[in-house]
């Protein structure tokens, strides 16, 4: 049986909230609070990010990458946390189709995450204790209102691109929708204007995995010296199969047992695909904040791009100057390609330059985060063809 | 002797058949149909070949939708805008007078209500520019008439059962299509075998026979 690792300390996770490790800090006092959605002001607040590259001296070759819902500002390079690679290796660096070698790459951590951005896990300065449950209820809108915060603050009036996939695409699109001008070009991939009725559910499943954790302790485990890895854990294993999918599972697994000839009779992990999800679900938990996990979750389920526009999606892009790239995959169910194809609809009813490819594979949502050839040639022919519209030089 | 030099004639027009950088005939005389600088829709687009053209020698601002996979992702990676689409359903979520011109190279016969089609091509576009082949052209006329089977040309090598092609039209068929859809007709030309068009005065019974392909320029009434 896969035991949970114990229980590490507390402080190290909490402190990671408030003093990320490798990553360059943008701190916004109580003159500059946040606005958010919920109709609260965070403040102060600080917003940990990570740069690759180097700004040109017109300020416009800067690329917003922003990360999906588990992922964080450690995009490529070794993870100060889990000592593993970054997320978007194949995507990210010098000679890659978002070339660090031309473009001045920023990854900020979202607002309500764990990695260094303010969130549940950070101290409350008015209690000197982890925020907690305290935390104000973030959206997309308001991660999106923090980076240009950031943005304001390192003096880029313009982003050449910004890019992202699943909650990462959410926010290019809440980027081009509301800080149109201030968008070049937009690459919205395995996303959605609004988050399904399906996936909604899903991450309910999660949420209510997190909370029957009795170590959750109505969200006060930091406090308590608790950690609801368990619950936390099955919430990420049930996420998990969603970002796969039933082919590439069976073609990775299919009913390969573990370490045995045959079926144990018990409910120990006899199959291969079961191993490997208690691996997820635990490698997940040390690295992730139980309360931020239904932060961003619901930052997701909130996500309604129309419904700020009298239902009608098109309104977010009336008049769109912004050029956008959307891509979709096959075997993606969380994000099917129908989500994508409407994100098309809208931008062509609002006569924006648009650019959809569909991707044949078998693996699933998790397709953007992989070395998939026909998607990287496309992003990479899709930022030359608007770094020759921008006018940047192809190489510094 | 007469016969010798009609060769001659046509070998250099085979010569001819490809113009400036190489690009197909057809699609320079679409692209000089074109206003420099327009808003263009090319429905069908294929792997980006009149796009590229169109963005290169009349600066336009041209967007494609393409039905196959493949043809979407080459123009993607190659900085097009271009969309995997469906000319059949997915022109109806354009709205009006988007676009300066609608083109529809070749790819009128593929599709499932041509009729609907060039009626939003107007609709979305103040003008639409529509090529196909022709299939009132003789060798056409001859192997349906006395050899008695579905032709097959180097224009249109399928065989029946695989055709992509199912509504095939003449010249003359296709100007019934424009006047039931209230399209006046601002420019057609009549192309020869070898890419040529043919002699501008010519009557359209004339056209109808030795055109193999036709285009035409549209605009609504």
């Amino acid at each position: 049986m896969v035991e949970l690792s114990a229980a590490r300390d507390v402080p190290a996770r909490h402190s990671e909230a408030d003093s990320p490790r490798d990553s360059l800090i943008a701190r916004f006092g109580a003159d500059r609070p946040l606005k958010l959605d919920a109709g609260v002001s965070l403040s102060p607040f600080q917003i940990a990010y990570r740069t690759y590259g180097a700004l040109n001296s017109e300020r416009s070759n800067a690329v917003l990458v922003c990360h999906a819902l588990t992922g964080d500002h450690h995009v490529v390079g070794t993870h100060p946390v889990t000592g593993k690679s970054g997320w978007w290796e194949t995507m990210v660096g010098p000679g890659k189709p978002i070339d660090t070698e031309r473009y001045f790459v920023i990854c900020p951590n979202v607002v309500g995450a764990c990695m260094g951005t303010t969130g549940p896990a950070s101290t409350n300065p008015k209690t000197g204790k982890p925020w907690g449950l305290d935390f104000p209820v973030i959206t997309i809108r308001d991660m999106v209102r923090a980076q240009a915060m950031l943005l304001d603050e390192l003096k880029i009036e313009t982003l050449f691109a910004v890019a992202g996939g699943s909650m990462g695409g959410m926010q290019v699109l809440q980027w081009a929708a509301s800080y149109p001008r201030r968008v070049f070009a937009a690459l919205p991939l395995a996303s959605s204007t609004r988050h399904s009725a399906q996936n909604i559910a899903f991450h309910e499943v999660g949420r209510q995995a997190v909370m029957a954790d009795p170590e959750w302790r109505q969200g006060r485990y930091l406090v308590e010296g608790a950690n609801p890895k368990r619950g936390l854990a099955v919430a990420r294993m049930g996420a998990h199969i969603t970002y796969l999918s039933d082919a590439a599972l069976h073609r990775k697994f299919g009913r390969k047992f573990q370490d045995r000839e045959n079926v144990t009779f018990s409910f120990d992990a006899d199959f291969e695909v079961e191993s490997y999800l208690r691996h997820q679900g635990i490698t997940f938990v040390d690295r992730f904040d139980a309360n931020s996990y239904l932060y961003l979750t619901r930052a997701m389920d909130y996500f309604d791009l129309a419904a700020d526009y009298d239902g009608v999606v098109a309104g977010a892009f009336k008049g769109a100057e912004t050029r956008f790239c959307v891509v979709s995959f096959t075997s993606d169910w969380l994000f099917p390609t129908s989500d994508s194809r409407a994100i098309v609809h809208a931008l062509n009813a609002g006569g924006a330059r648009v650019s959809f490819a569909e991707i044949v594979t078998d693996k699933g949502h998790d397709a953007f985060l992989l070395d998939e050839p026909e998607l990287l040639a496309i992003v990479r022919g899709f930022l030359d063809g608007a770094a020759r519209a921008r006018g940047l030089s192809a190489r510094r | 002797m007469k016969m010798l030099s009609r060769v001659k004639r046509d070998l250099t027009m085979t010569e001819s058949a490809r113009g400036s950088g190489g690009s197909r005939v057809d699609l320079v005389l679409i692209a000089e149909m074109v206003a420099p600088g327009a808003r263009v829709l090319d429905v069908g687009c294929g792997d980006g070949e009149l796009l590229r053209l169109l963005s290169e020698t009349r600066g336009v601002d041209g967007r494609g939708i393409e039905l196959s996979r493949e043809g979407v992702n080459e123009c993607v990676a190659k900085g097009l805008a271009v969309i995997q689409g469906d000319a059949d359903t997915d022109l109806a979520d354009y709205p009006d007078d988007a676009f300066d011109y609608v083109i529809l190279s070749q790819t009128l016969q593929a599709t499932r209500h041509p009729r609907v089609v060039l009626e939003h091509m107007l609709r979305i576009g103040r003008h639409a520019i529509v090529s196909f082949p022709n299939f009132g052209h003789w060798k056409i006329r001859l192997q349906v008439g006395l050899g008695g089977h579905m032709p097959t040309t180097d224009n249109l090598p399928y065989a029946w059962w695989d055709t992509p092609n199912i509504h095939f039209c003449s010249i003359k068929d296709f100007r019934l299509l424009c006047q039931a859809s209230d399209a006046r007709m601002e420019k057609a030309v009549a192309l020869n075998a070898w890419g040529t068009p043919l002699r501008f005065n010519a009557p359209w019974w004339f056209w109808n026979l030795f055109g193999e392909q036709a285009v035409f320029l549209l605009s609504r009434l």
